[in-house]
């Protein structure tokens, strides 16, 4: 498939470009902070979202979405990311859906339509300790009555406080560091045992830390199948790299902009700043690091229709590309800003925040540039 | 079925039926390449079939217009090509400047004539070309070359002297940039001409680098009689076909710093884990050269992915422009890094620079050829300039 945009999905980034930039700016991002708001996104925001088919951008038609696919679900994202949206979209619409798709007749039926219509807020619990590694998980599920019984902790859950239900990733057998013997389950809010607090991380958004004490489940909530839960829980975790890679293309480049704006503004030594060849080699190279997020972005976003198999290792690439540009162009900006860069008043350290954030969640650099070396032999 | 598809099957059919075995291995070092031209000397029967065979139905230049010798396939019939030729290891048939850079000038910029006369000439490989850019004066500053063309009525006169001409030695016709106008701005007084490098009064020497090969030379004109009709495009606008000719240049180059074609299709990270070996988890074993080299195939996927996208772009009717920059800056620094990489996985061995176990230390004197990655067709230097002022709008220092 050729690495350029359709009309369609050209007509749906200009949709996104054109809402986002009027109704989330960084400035709500900035007031939901200032606010201390207790969810860290706006409910009715989603709803519009919603509206627009964007939280059922990945449910099936039947299910009351609109089953677009993932380039128009990173497009979106890509937009996000350019104007630091807070919203469940990657954790909710992207994951979440990813996951229950694969679920029973029954699961979908009960979860999808709400999801679709931006009722229903479902998070990811998968990690456990400081950094992201899905098979070290340790929190246990065992086989309890028709059921099972959960017991264990997760952290940093994108999006988890307050979520209407957790899709946990759980050990069912083996050690800790198997890939097999993880199962995903589904579990309520209201579920009795499990309680959640908020964890606020420097980027201001909703992250949950849950405790799980001899919670019950249905037998029916487990989505897939016992102990070879792994292969689905990457799939699922995917789209999120890919996702956030898309987030994270669109902050860089937000944040390169404001920056070239401003080398063409400002002056000193009674000229513009940005004729100091000095600045002008960092620009050129940044511009240049950006151009191949792109392509890895994009790339990685079509594999999920054209090269499902090979998904994982587009998103993995994406994922690392798209955080080291990331902290590169942050990092670049607020140099080139000077002192301004440094004021809270001043947007772009809202972009140095969430960019160091999204490039941690779900993988940071080393952990998919560790993939990429198993997966390429050596 | 759909056209593309049947594209598929009956190209794979002809390279099944017309590829010779011999010419389905990578090429080994810069000797197994095909360069073509009047005294071509072939390293087997097997390569001059090749040749022909290609040349005969324009697949040395897959995209040119068949009208001009050319394949006449689309871009997703190209891609086709290149995926099938790729899947049974086949070689170029032919590397040619004549291809990768006059050519295209050509189809853009020269008359009727012109282009019959040359171009299926080039496909076929009949004649090597090279190219006069650089002077001893003018390098970055390409612009302010000084060899000078001056009309004598019937016909033009040439003296001057180019430099890093690739392989101006070898090559049987030289497309070349002169002065034809002192008295204007610099950029306001270069033309475009073509002449054959057996003229009287053309002469070469090659220049031996730090590689211990001699890839470049330096050429002198003396007083060169060259046909007026080899005038190519308008009279003192040669610089537009110029900076036209280098975005395809510096796109070629780049293009060196994503593809594993002088590894034999191996990638960096499989090459060092044969010279190193692994530890028990089957990684290698040396952690740091590691996490080098992840990154090194990290950026070499991106980079390849961004020029495929850059193609598709301009199939789409976005030119490439000034990005033909960033991708000869990125696509060159990124050759270097994988050769450094290289280097560091083969260790001693990569410094034996005689002898059989090296084959005369082809690894090393190909490491020091990288060097020049950055500098020939404009430096990155230069490259970070133009993306600046042209891409970005910054303001001139």
């Amino acid at each position: 498939m050729a690495l350029v945009l359709n009309e369609e999905q050209e007509m749906l980034r200009d949709a996104a470009k054109g809402f986002l930039n009027e109704k989330a700016p960084v400035g709500a991002l900035r007031k939901l902070r200032d606010d201390d708001d207790p969810l860290g996104w706006s409910r009715d925001l989603w709803s519009q979202m919603a509206e627009m088919g964007w939280a059922g951008i990945l449910v099936p038609e039947e299910y009351g979405g609109i089953d677009y696919g993932m380039v128009g679900a990173g497009l979106i994202a890509q937009e996000m990311g350019r104007n630091l949206t807070a919203s469940p979209f990657i954790s909710t619409a992207l994951m979440a859906v990813s996951a229950l798709r694969e679920g029973t007749d029954e699961q979908k039926e009960k979860w999808l339509p709400g999801i679709a219509e931006g009722k229903t807020i479902i998070a990811m619990a998968v990690d456990e300790g400081v950094k992201h590694d899905p098979a070290k998980t340790a929190l246990s599920a065992q086989a309890h009555g028709n059921g099972y019984r959960l017991n264990g902790e997760k952290a940093y859950i994108i999006d988890g406080f307050d979520a209407d239900a957790l899709i946990v990733a759980a050990r069912t057998s083996g050690e800790v560091g198997d890939e097999a013997g993880i199962s995903l389950f589904i579990v309520e809010k209201a579920a009795a045992g499990m309680s959640s607090s908020r964890t606020k991380l420097l980027d201001s958004r909703n992250y949950a830390h849950t405790e799980f004490k001899d919670v019950d489940v249905a037998g029916d909530a487990l989505i897939g199948s016992l102990d070879e839960g792994f292969a689905l829980l990457e799939r699922v975790l995917n789209v999120g790299r890919a996702g956030l890679a898309a987030e994270m293309l669109g902050a860089s480049e937000q944040s390169f902009d404001m920056t070239m704006d401003y080398l063409k503004e400002r002056k000193q030594f009674g000229v513009n700043v940005g004729s100091f060849q000095g600045l002008q080699h960092r620009s050129a190279h940044l511009y240049s690091e950006v151009e191949l997020v792109k392509s890895a972005v994009l790339n990685a976003l079509q594999m999920f229709s054209t090269a499902p198999d090979m998904a994982g290792a587009g998103a993995a690439l994406a994922k690392a590309k798209a955080g080291e540009v990331g902290i590169l162009a942050a990092n670049e900006a607020v140099q080139m800003h000077g002192g301004i860069g440094m004021t809270d008043e001043f947007d772009i350290g809202f972009y140095m925040k969430r960019i160091r954030a999204a490039q941690e969640l779900l993988g940071d650099y080393a952990f998919n540039a560790n993939r990429l070396a198993n997966l390429r032999g050596f | 079925m759909s056209d593309l598809e049947n594209f598929r099957e009956e190209t794979r059919a002809w390279l099944a039926q017309n590829c010779p075995p011999e010419m389905r291995k990578p090429m080994r070092n810069e000797e197994d390449a095909c360069w073509g031209g009047r005294n071509v000397e072939f390293t087997c029967e097997a390569q001059k079939v090749w040749l022909e065979r290609m040349g005969e139905r324009g697949w040395t230049a897959p995209e040119w217009p068949k009208e001009y010798g050319g394949g006449g396939l689309s871009r997703e019939q190209a891609k086709i090509l290149k995926e099938e030729m790729a899947a049974i290891k086949a070689r170029s048939a032919l590397m040619s400047f004549g291809i990768w850079m006059l050519g295209p000038a050509l189809l853009k910029y020269g008359s009727e004539e012109q282009k019959k006369h040359y171009l299926p000439q080039i496909v076929r490989g009949e004649i090597r070309w090279c190219q006069g850019y650089s002077e001893p004066g003018a390098g970055s500053d390409l612009a302010s070359l000084q060899t000078r063309c001056d009309d004598k009525g019937d016909h033009y006169e040439i003296t001057g002297q180019k430099v890093w001409t690739s392989y101006a030695d070898k090559s049987d016709w030289i497309f070349c940039l002169v002065r034809t106008d002192r008295d204007v701005p610099k950029h306001n007084g270069i033309s475009f001409i073509l002449f054959d490098m057996a003229s009287e009064g053309v002469s070469t020497k090659p220049i031996t680098l730090i590689s211990g090969r001699s890839p470049f030379c330096e050429t002198f004109f003396d007083q060169v009689k060259v046909p007026k009709e080899n005038l190519v495009g308008t009279l003192n606008k040669g610089w537009d076909i110029a900076k036209y000719l280098l975005t395809h240049e510096r796109a070629m180059i780049g293009d060196s710093g994503g593809g594993g074609g002088a590894l034999g299709g191996r990638s960096i990270g499989q090459i060092a884990v044969d010279a190193l070996g692994t530890d028990a988890q089957g990684r290698l074993a040396d952690s740091a050269l590691r996490a080098d080299l992840a990154r090194a195939e990290i950026d070499g996927w991106s980079f390849l992915l961004t020029m495929e996208r850059m193609k598709d772009e301009a199939k789409a009717g976005q030119g490439i422009g000034a990005r033909s920059s960033m991708l000869k800056y990125y696509g060159t620094e990124l050759n270097k890094r994988r050769y450094e990489l290289l280097m560091a996985s083969k260790g001693h061995g990569a410094l034996e620079w005689e002898g059989e176990a090296s084959r005369d230390g082809e690894l090393p004197r190909a490491w020091l050829r990288t060097k020049a990655n950055s500098i020939e067709g404009g430096t990155s230097e230069v490259q970070l300039n133009i993306i600046s002022k042209r891409i970005l709008g910054l303001p001139a220092s």
